[in-house]
């Protein structure tokens, strides 16, 4: 059976008109201006303090960066920073992702206000959320004493850092994952069942994979977000130099010292490790999402 | 595996899906559930898979009673219509999937193997590497196939298997499932809503309306002898014609044809397109309202006397065109009390 060649068109391998090659067509309309404000806004919101930022840090010599950069006091900052955020992320990435587990996959009374409440970290001002949480957890406070009898102490410590941090970084991961868990083909778990698949192992090997770009991305972002966090943090973490004393804090600070450069140089190392740690998940992202490629 | 079922009942919130349904599957059939949606097919099909419990009867299989058994030890093969393929796993990972989590440990060279077998069995062979996203509908639906058959299943469902596919690949995709259903064997059930795909591959077919079986039969005994006008109606192009009956002999339009077993008074006649004639000198008078021509034929599209429309197929030659003044004969009829 054969059907008839479709008809030659005439237009096809004509030569290009005279300056037509020059300009591709586009079909999606608006490019020049939509692409115009996105970079100037980009330019002038994100690009240009920044810039200034690292314009600072640089009119320090080498050596005078490098000094003020690796002194113990700031490098007891990173420790404690770093440290903090990863414990903090790690948290948030157990408890919210069973917290986007539940809020997708069942319904029960009171659910569509425990969704609204993971918003709140977001709207709270976060000196509210430092000011509350210390309350909470000093050590006459209602957990703080509790915590207290089992020698457990919040405030004033690395783990009232973390708690700090956990807070506000929280609703990250639940909302990364939450819609991508929403999509989940339901098919594809009761296939894994029929195929004998354990509870276990249908989430480990099913669900998992494909949420982990999901995953991946609210993890960093929340990471990001507990490395910069200012406001919640002070007020609970006692703010000892060479113990709990955060990054940002000493980067202020240095400010309130007018020593600038000084604060610009501590900055600076926070804005490269947020940037390395970015584009380490970006990396990692993509090979998580390689299925996806049409090859 | 034999699978009975024994007056199965499943109710959702508030509408019932399946009402009692009683089916003997033998060994090694093709068995098709067709019905309108709606009609309950794949809840049965479900069900029988263990992906949803029967609020009422039993599930047998063999002499076991599977009723209870949850679904992943029951050992099933299902295969999805949107082929529930695992997007971030290969081909060959999807097929080996169930022997992974198996609670049998398999070598990964036994594991290998066993994988090309089954890409040869579905003509995949080359594509282990692929991910569902770079094959087509029809290979990728292949792919299922090979899965659930990868665990060694007792009995192979599948729920409107070829629905998201077109209709070339589809017509291929089915007479590919019946090789393979002689090659293996096994028992096999499938939910189509399309009498074409059941009649053309099923060795018995069950039709379902509204949660019940209204027929079950081989094809030839569902299509020579619906049970039903909605059987009738419900397995290809049917026209309905009001008549009455009386002793044994129905009058339709004028025309008296024999209609034995029939109770007296009115009915309702059925006849297909192919088992109508057109006639110039008698039968039931009609005229041409259009003519339809077709590859394989063509059609017309009548009016009787009494105001019913009816289509009927002619042989390509007819000299015929709309407007003309004819009269219908009836060659074959169904008569079924109004």
């Amino acid at each position: 059976m054969e059907s008839s060649p479709p008809p030659r068109s005439a237009t096809r391998n004509d030569p290009p008109h005279k300056g037509e090659g020059k300009k591709r067509r586009r079909v999606l309309p608006g490019l020049p201006l939509s692409l115009g404000i996105t970079l100037f806004y980009v330019g002038l919101i994100v690009v240009l303090p920044l810039g200034a930022l690292v314009f600072k840090a640089a009119s320090l010599g080498p050596e005078d960066y490098w000094r003020i950069v690796s002194s113990a006091r700031a490098v007891a900052s990173y420790r404690v920073t770093v440290l903090s955020a990863l414990a903090a992320t790690a948290f948030n990435l157990v408890f919210g992702l069973a917290l986007a587990w539940v809020l997708v996959r069942y319904s029960f009374p009171g659910k569509r206000l425990v969704d609204a409440i993971v918003d709140l970290p977001f709207a709270l001002p976060t000196a509210v959320a430092g000011i509350a949480l210390t309350t909470l957890f000093a050590p006459n406070g209602w957990f703080g004493s509790a915590l207290a009898e089992t020698g457990v102490k919040v405030a004033y410590t690395p783990l009232g850092i973390m708690v700090a941090m956990s807070f506000t970084s929280l609703p990250f991961i639940v909302r990364t994952v939450q819609p991508v868990l929403e999509d989940l083909d339901p098919t594809l778990e009761e296939a894994a069942q029929t195929l004998g698949g354990s509870d276990r192992s249908i989430f480990l090997r099913g669900i998992l994979p494909l949420l982990m770009p999901a995953l991946l991305a609210g993890l960093s972002l929340s990471f990001a977000r507990s490395l910069g966090e200012f406001g919640a943090i002070i007020f609970i973490a006692g703010n000892q130099p060479m113990s709990t004393e955060i990054t940002a804090l000493l980067a202020f600070i240095r400010l309130e010292e007018y020593d600038y450069q000084a604060a610009a140089a501590i900055a600076s190392v926070l804005l490269i490790a947020a940037f390395l740690m970015l584009a380490a998940t970006n990396i990692l992202q993509a090979r998580a999402l390689r299925y996806t490629a049409r090859g | 595996m034999k699978i009975r079922l024994d007056n199965v009942v499943k109710t959702f919130d508030t509408f019932r899906a399946v009402h009692g349904v009683s089916l003997d599957i033998e060994s090694g059939e093709l068995l098709a559930l067709l019905g309108p949606s709606g009609s309950g097919k794949t809840t049965i099909l479900r069900m029988v898979a263990g992906l949803e419990f029967a609020d009422g009867g039993h599930i047998y299989f063999g002499d076991q009673d599977a009723t209870d058994i949850p679904v992943r030890d029951r050992g099933v093969g299902f295969v999805f219509q949107h082929y529930a393929l695992f997007p971030h796993m290969t081909v060959a990972e999807n097929i080996s999937f169930g022997m992974k989590v198996s609670k049998v440990r398999r070598s990964p060279a036994e594991m290998s193997a066993r994988v090309a077998d089954l890409l040869r069995l579905v003509r995949l062979e080359g594509l282990g590497e692929r991910f569902p996203t770079q094959i087509s509908g029809g290979q990728r639906q292949r792919v299922a196939l090979a899965r659930a058959l990868a665990v060694d299943p007792k009995v192979l469902l599948l729920d409107e298997p070829f629905g998201a596919l077109d209709a070339n690949v589809r017509r291929d995709l089915r007479r590919w499932l019946r090789e393979i259903h002689g090659e293996l064997g096994i028992t096999t059930i499938f939910v189509t809503h399309d009498q074409e795909e059941a009649l053309d591959l099923a060795d018995r077919v069950v039709i379902l309306n509204e949660g019940k079986i209204i027929q079950q039969g081989t094809p030839e005994e569902v299509c020579r002898n619906p049970s039903s006008a909605f059987v009738m109606k419900f397995l290809g192009d049917t026209n309905r014609l009001s008549g009455s009956v009386k002793s044994g002999v129905a009058s339709i339009g004028g025309v008296t044809l024999d209609a034995d077993g029939c109770p007296d008074g009115a009915a309702e006649v059925y006849a297909r397109p192919s088992d109508l004639e057109w006639s110039r000198e008698s039968g039931i008078p009609a005229s041409v309202l259009r003519v339809i021509d077709r590859p394989d034929g063509r059609r017309l599209v009548a009016r009787t006397a009494g105001g019913e429309t009816v289509e009927l197929d002619v042989p390509p030659e007819t000299v015929v065109r709309a407007g003309d003044e004819g009269f219908l004969r009836i060659v074959r009829m169904k008569v079924f009390a109004a």
